[in-house]
Order: C-alpha cells, then structure tokens, then sequence
C-alpha cells in the first residue's frame, strides 16, 4: 500500500481573495482555483471546468457556487460537486488552509 | 460532405476533428472587479422586464381573443405574435441562466420559453454550449446560420420559420423515438435520456393542443401558443441573422465573426438586448441588462456598431450576393487602431 504524501504550499495573501470571490493560482504547471466563502472561509478545487477545461477564473462565484465563465456549468467549490449541466463531472478539491494571513495548499 | 458548400459545415466532416486542445478565444482588457460587478445578477430588473412581456402577452392575447372573426382579431393576432416571440432571445438569454439569481425562476422561464418557441431545452443548451466555445467554426459550430455560399431562397422560406419548424418536427420525432442525430456529437451519453424524454413530452403537449382546437372547433388554441413560431418568425428572424451573417469564419475573435447594431428601446425589449452581440460572446456570463454598461466600457476595443438593422443590412445584403459567386469573401470590420497597438 502506498501512502500519498502532501505537500502544503503558500499560495496567496488572504486579503487576495475577496469575499464571495476566487483567483486562480498555479504550481509546477498546475492550476488551481482559491475561493474565499460568504462566511470568510477559504476552499480549493482544481482551475478548470470540467466541461471544457475553461479556466474558472473569470467565473462568478454566488454563495458556496462557482459557475463557469463560459457555459454556466455550475459546481459547489466546498465539495466539487456538479450542480448543474454542462458539466457531469465533478470538480477536484484540494484541503486548503490559512495560517496567520496566508493560505496554503495541500497538493499531492 | 454537403454538396454546395464551399467547405463542409457538418459535425463529423473533415473539420470537426479536434487536436484536444482548448480554443483561446481574444478578450478585451476589463479588470476582474468591473467584470465580477457586471456579472452580478439580481432578481428585480428580470422580474420587471418578464413581468412586462408576460403582461403583455395576456393582454394582446386577450384582444386577439375578443376581436377574433373580424379583421382586428388577424391584426392582433400579428402583434400578439410579434411580443411572444420575444421568447426566442428570452429562451437564449435564459439557457445561459443569466437573466435571474433565483435558479428556479430562470428555469420556469427557460422551459416556458422553450415550449413556445418549439425549441426544447436540453437540447437547446448543449448545442448553444458548443456554439459559444467553437463561435462560426466550421465543423465544430452547430448554429451556423449561413454556410456559404448562402442559400438565397432558403433564408427567404425561413423568415417564416418554415423550414425550421419542418425540421424541428422531423428532430422531434426522431428524438422522441430515440435517435439524437447531430445532438450524439455534442450530448454527453448521460444527458441524452433527458433529452429523449423531453422531445416526448413535447409531442404529448402538440396533441393536447391539437386536441384542444377539435374539442374547441377553434383554431385559436394552437394560434395562440405555438403558431406564433411561424406568425411571429420575421422580426426575430431578421434580428437574429445579423448576429453573424457575412463576417469572418475560422477566427478566434468574436469582434470579427459577431455583430453588435445600436437598436430602439423597444427592439432591445423583444430582443432581450442580444443586439450587443460581440459583447455577449465575449462575456457571456454577463446578464442582457448589463450589456449596455459593458459595451461602454470596451467598446474602443471593439469595431464601430451598426448603427441600426437597415445600416447592418447595407453590409450584409452586398456581401451574401458577393457569397454567391465567392464563397471566400467576407467582411473584415475596422479594429480600433489602439485595440491593434495593445495586442
């Protein structure tokens, strides 16, 4: 049995996010997106849609929502979870974390 | 291959291929703050503007009802089908679940609109969704409108939707009875059965509204909700075809392959503001009552409007004739010089 190990890395100023908001960061030519919630939590998923690899960063994020910039797939970022068509793929999430003012992120 | 066109428009012809890559598409300098505000969408301005065309819709149908069997019953019955139509830029702003916050709202409104304008909604969505990603890219693009060299007689037969409701009947049918035709190359496997379904409940409504003018001995049931797919055709049908017709194909640019005409108040009403048509495809996340803010805000980055249908028509009519003879001409609108520089 192997055993993933994560690595957490800095990834942003807190106050990089806005509320109800997400930036697009990236990693060793990864992207991912960085959402801060309603209620000032931080959440992770991966930076493109599953429908077309459109990159989130442009999407509108409505509460626990972010909808694609292109077609209107709709996902809740805290889960991944499809919420609506075109997508019928989930998104990957990734642990996130804040440290004083920074966030970190888990990557694999 | 079709046989006249001068490359082959279909979605599994020699340009459908894919290299699997994703299309970048050009996109004006707007920061992200000014973007995120545009998208925002609120409940009230929808609410107001829907409630003014449903309201509308009652009231036209209503004097189209009362008049019916005297002269003013015909003339109410085209205005009345003019207003309902509206449903048709209604339905596509609404696939785009832009125009409310409220999801069910926008849903309520979507399938109505989609039923009225015999245009389901699954199906709808998903070829809409491969329109904005491959926007009048040949093979890959399932809306485009005029495949050159254009056909003259058949744009003319279809003012009237003609051509489109006999081929709507046909897609109805075969998906009713299974068979997704192009539809298999842009729905996923897992939504098909949705789509299925839906063309079934759609043929059950038709028979029920047929069924309503033989117990009514009238045939205003069918007039009334969707005969205007046919009466009320030639507006949204000359609105529609400027959206595209005789710019560029194959470019990643939507200010080259999309059209954006200064309209009247009214027009943009019924229209649902889809005259700011390079904007939409460039921001299609934006609502049709920001548009106007965010054609202002990019529109030294962007060609000069038209300045309304006629002034489109001057450009596009020459340029489908030229189609006839040269199927590679098209019209190249101006770039801003500063837009060109910053590129």
């Amino acid at each position: 049995m192997t055993t993933q190990t994560k690595t957490w890395i800095d990834v942003c100023a807190a106050e990089d996010v806005e509320i109800e908001d997400l930036i697009e960061v990236s990693h060793e030519g990864r992207t991912y997106a960085i959402y801060r919630s309603p209620d000032d939590t931080f959440h992770a998923t991966d930076g493109h849609c599953t429908h077309e690899k459109v990159s989130l960063a442009d999407g509108l994020v409505m509460d626990y929502v972010i909808e694609c910039p292109m077609h209107n797939a709709r996902f809740d970022y805290r889960t991944g979870e499809v919420k609506s068509a075109p997508a019928c793929v989930n998104l990957k999430t990734f642990e996130v974390k804040r440290e004083g003012d920074r966030i970190l992120l888990a990557v694999d | 291959m079709t046989s006249t066109h001068w490359k082959d428009y279909t979605l599994t012809g020699e340009h459908s291929a894919s290299d699997g890559t994703q299309p970048v598409w050009y996109t004006p300098d707007l920061d992200r703050k000014t973007l995120k505000t545009l998208m925002k969408r609120s409940d009230s301005p929808a609410l107001a503007n829907y409630g003014l065309w449903i309201g509308l819709i009652l009231a036209l149908g209503a004097l189209t009802v009362t008049t019916w069997g005297s002269a003013w019953g015909v003339v109410w019955l085209l205005v009345y089908s003019a207003v309902h139509q509206s449903a048709t830029a209604r339905q596509h702003e609404l696939g785009h679940g832009t125009p409310f916050r409220t999801r069910w709202i926008n849903e309520m409104f979507f399938h109505f609109s989609s039923f009225i304008t015999l245009s389901e909604g699954h199906y709808y969505r998903w070829r809409h969704a491969r329109h904005h990603t491959h926007t009048i890219i040949v093979g890959k693009d399932p809306e485009i409108q005029s495949p050159r060299p254009p056909e003259i007689v058949s744009l003319l037969i279809n003012l009237f939707n003609l051509k489109t409701v006999v081929l709507t009947t046909r897609d109805f049918l075969r998906r009713a009875a299974g068979d997704l035709g192009q539809g298999k190359h842009f729905i996923p496997e897992g939504e098909q059965p949705k789509v299925i379904r839906a063309a079934r409940i759609y043929l059950g409504l038709i028979v029920l509204i047929v069924v309503a003018c033989v117990v009514t001995g009238s045939l205003l049931p069918l007039l009334l909700t969707i005969g205007p797919r046919v009466i009320g055709a030639p507006l949204y049908a000359v609105l529609h075809f400027t959206q595209h017709a005789g710019l560029d194909e194959d470019v990643r640019d939507h200010r080259l392959n999309s059209r954006t005409i200064y309209m009247n108040p009214m027009l943009r009403f019924l229209y649902a503001n889809m005259n700011y048509h390079v904007e939409h495809h460039i921001f299609p996340m934006v609502p049709y009552y920001r548009l106007p803010e965010l054609h202002a805000l990019i529109k030294d980055q962007c060609p000069e409007p038209k300045h309304g249908l006629l002034d489109a028509y001057r450009d596009i009519a020459p340029t489908l004739l030229k189609q006839l003879k040269d199927p590679s001409y098209h019209l190249r609108p101006a770039l801003p010089e500063a837009a060109i520089a910053a590129e």
